[in-house]
């Protein structure tokens, strides 16, 4: 079992929720990403989300876009990465989950790119703009090395869309919380109870929703409807607008997620 | 991918359906100005001393340029779909244009992304835009040209994309949008086909068009791949190769995907996407469109670029000798035919793709020259 499936076992074992916070990695230099991810871990997090910074982040907001313009200017790149994770696993074992765009991918090279993650100790990737349909070759090299590949789902995906996702999805489904891009407005409404209904007859894979969700209060009422809740945006923006908050808002995102 | 299969099936049921062929047909004629003439340029062929130069005349189509036919063709489709609102990309700003009026026409909400440098050098076809009564939102971020405006774009799409269609003005982006743009551009193509075995009996030698995401070179190729016809496209060569300020993927850039698609792209190592430089703002895009690198690998369309300095002489000598100004972009087209005709004989013939007229670049011009108007 894969350490993100643990993850989810345990959580749901003990009836929890998994807090999955985000950072970019090297926003705005790779010694403070390592700070954060400590404090993330010290504040109860279950997994990390490990953003990789990419020229055209398609599906990022402009908070994101931002924080990853910094980290390329401070010269941070896919490979830096996989040598910032191998340090930082000397001090910590929190599941780490790179969220990539697929260029920086295809150029490494996807057999290389497992290949190096898991060396790393990277535990799985989020590729937000490679559906499952193009995955073959990256889904075939994570499995063999028991490397996650967690797919994304969004509410106008239909019942087929639900199914494939669900099937290609290995540690959990990542479900977008709306139409758009992160950092949105969060509308909490029937249609998403709905369809995530829809997606629990389907699989008994664990679902944990992100994209928008910006305080602990709506962390805490989107909550109730999946196994894990994803922020990111809104720590990002905490980082670089008033990071004297930071930890106490993570503790907050939190106590909130249960 | 929803929204995508959606558009694939609908294009297919229109491309099916002859109560939408028939509209668009009529379209063609009666509001674009189809067909537009393949005119034969007497003084430019005889000042190159070579082959016989004729220019399909897409600067002539409603709106200057070939976009319309496309940015028309969405449009009828978007309705069809009962989307109520389009939005598209524009670099030149002619696209925007064409989409604009192509919403104007069908009384659609329109939205234009479009660059913060782009809108400086294009400022004639913004104000163009809002008097078709579109809003353009202005992209500050990354390099601020055509690459970031499709980013914006395609964000917009995924977020409004239940009342919304995206107007993708090139054939790039994911399918089905290559083929859809395609196919609507292929007028281009089956029109100068049958326009010079008219004017002289017989195929064309050659076919000579500029390539920024390639939609003017496929609709003017596509009706020529199985005949016996050379092909050349154009891209933009900028500074030059080795200054790294150019637009030339092929010349400079490597296997990428992007934006939906998987194509050549100007990369660094690390996958992350270069900065690009060109005069002219429709060619000025890091990628291209994925049928372009396929008709390279069969060896069936070569592939050149003309730098800005080639580019604005072509400009100035087709103003010059045959009164006919022509978009920056067409005007590497223009440049790659006159090294290219010299060396032909006098009874061959080359055809080249006027994509688009030049008013919109004369401000610029004037201003690279210095010359204050």
């Amino acid at each position: 079992m894969n350490r993100i499936e643990k993850v989810f076992k345990k959580v749901k074992a003990g009836n929890k929720k998994a807090f999955i916070p985000y950072v970019m990695a090297g926003d705005p230099s790779l010694e403070r990403t390592a700070e954060i991810v400590l404090m993330f871990e010290k504040c109860g997090a279950d997994i990390v989300e490990l953003g990789v910074p990419f020229t055209d982040p398609l599906a990022d907001g402009p908070t994101i876009q931002r924080a990853a313009e910094r980290a390329l200017k401070a010269g941070v790149t896919l490979r830096k990465i996989m040598g910032f994770v191998k340090e930082l696993r000397h001090r910590s074992q929190i599941p780490l989950l790179l969220m990539t765009y697929y260029n920086p991918i295809f150029k490494y090279g996807e057999e290389s790119f497992v290949k190096d993650a898991v060396d790393a100790g990277v535990d799985g990737v989020i590729v937000p703009d490679l559906p499952p349909d193009e995955a073959e070759g990256l889904m075939t090299r994570a499995g063999k090395a028991n490397f996650a590949t967690v797919f994304l789902l969004a509410p106008t995906s239909t019942e087929d869309r639900m199914k494939k996702v669900a099937k290609a999805s290995k540690g959990f489904i990542y479900y977008v919380s709306m139409t758009g891009i992160t950092g949105s407005r969060l509308l909490l409404d029937n249609s998403l109870r709905e369809s995530l209904s829809a997606l629990r007859r389907i699989t008994d894979k664990p679902v944990s929703i992100g994209f928008g969700v910006s305080n602990p209060e709506e962390a805490g009422s989107v909550s109730g409807l999946a196994d894990g809740v994803i922020v990111g945006s809104a720590i990002v923006k905490k980082i670089n607008e008033s990071a004297e908050d930071l930890e106490e808002f993570v503790s907050e995102l939190r106590r909130a997620i249960k | 991918m929803p929204a995508l299969l959606e558009l694939e099936k609908s294009y297919l049921e229109a491309s099916r359906d002859r109560e939408f062929q028939k509209q668009l047909a009529h379209l063609q004629k009666t509001y674009i100005g189809r067909p537009t003439p393949l005119y034969f340029a007497e003084r430019i062929t005889r000042h190159l001393g070579g082959a016989r130069v004729y220019l399909k005349r897409e600067d002539l189509a409603h709106t200057g340029a070939h976009k319309i036919n496309n940015a028309l063709g969405q449009a009828l489709l978007a309705e069809r779909m009962g989307k109520k609102r389009l939005i598209a990309e524009t670099g030149a700003g002619q696209h925007g244009v064409a989409a604009s009026t192509g919403a104007a026409l069908m009384g659609l909400e329109c939205e234009i992304y479009m660059g913060s440098e782009d809108m400086q050098r294009q400022a004639l076809n913004v104000f163009r835009m809002k008097l078709l009564g579109a809003k353009v939102v202005e992209v500050s971020v990354g390099s601020r040209t055509l690459k970031d405006a499709i980013n914006e774009a395609l964000r917009d799409w995924t977020t409004n994309v239940r009342n919304t269609h995206y107007v993708m003005g090139t054939v790039f982006g994911p399918h089905p949008f290559p083929m859809i743009v395609r196919d609507f551009q292929s007028v281009i193509g089956k029109e100068a086909r049958k326009q010079i075995l008219d004017a002289e009996g017989r195929l064309p030698d050659c076919l000579v068009a500029c390539v920024g995401g390639g939609s003017n070179a496929m609709g003017l190729f596509n009706a020529f791949l199985e005949d016996d016809v050379k092909m050349v496209g154009v891209e933009a060569g900028g500074e030059g190769i080795e200054s790294g300020r150019h637009a030339a993927r092929f010349a400079g850039g490597s296997a990428g995907v992007f934006q939906g698609t998987k194509s050549y792209l100007l990369q660094d190592e690390d996958g992350n996407v270069l900065g690009t430089h060109s005069v002219s703002a429709g060619l000025d895009y890091a990628s291209i469109g994925p049928e372009h690198p396929y008709l390279r690998d069969i060896n069936r369309v070569q592939y050149t670029y003309a730098t800005d300095e080639e580019a604005l002489s072509a400009f100035g000598l087709l103003s010059r000798l045959e009164g006919i100004t022509p978009a920056l972009e067409s005007a590497h087209a223009i440049a790659e035919a006159a090294k290219l005709a010299p060396k032909m004989s006098k009874d061959e013939i080359v055809i080249v793709n006027l994509s688009g007229r030049g008013d919109k670049d004369v401000q610029h011009v004037a201003k690279i020259k210095g010359i204050q108007l």
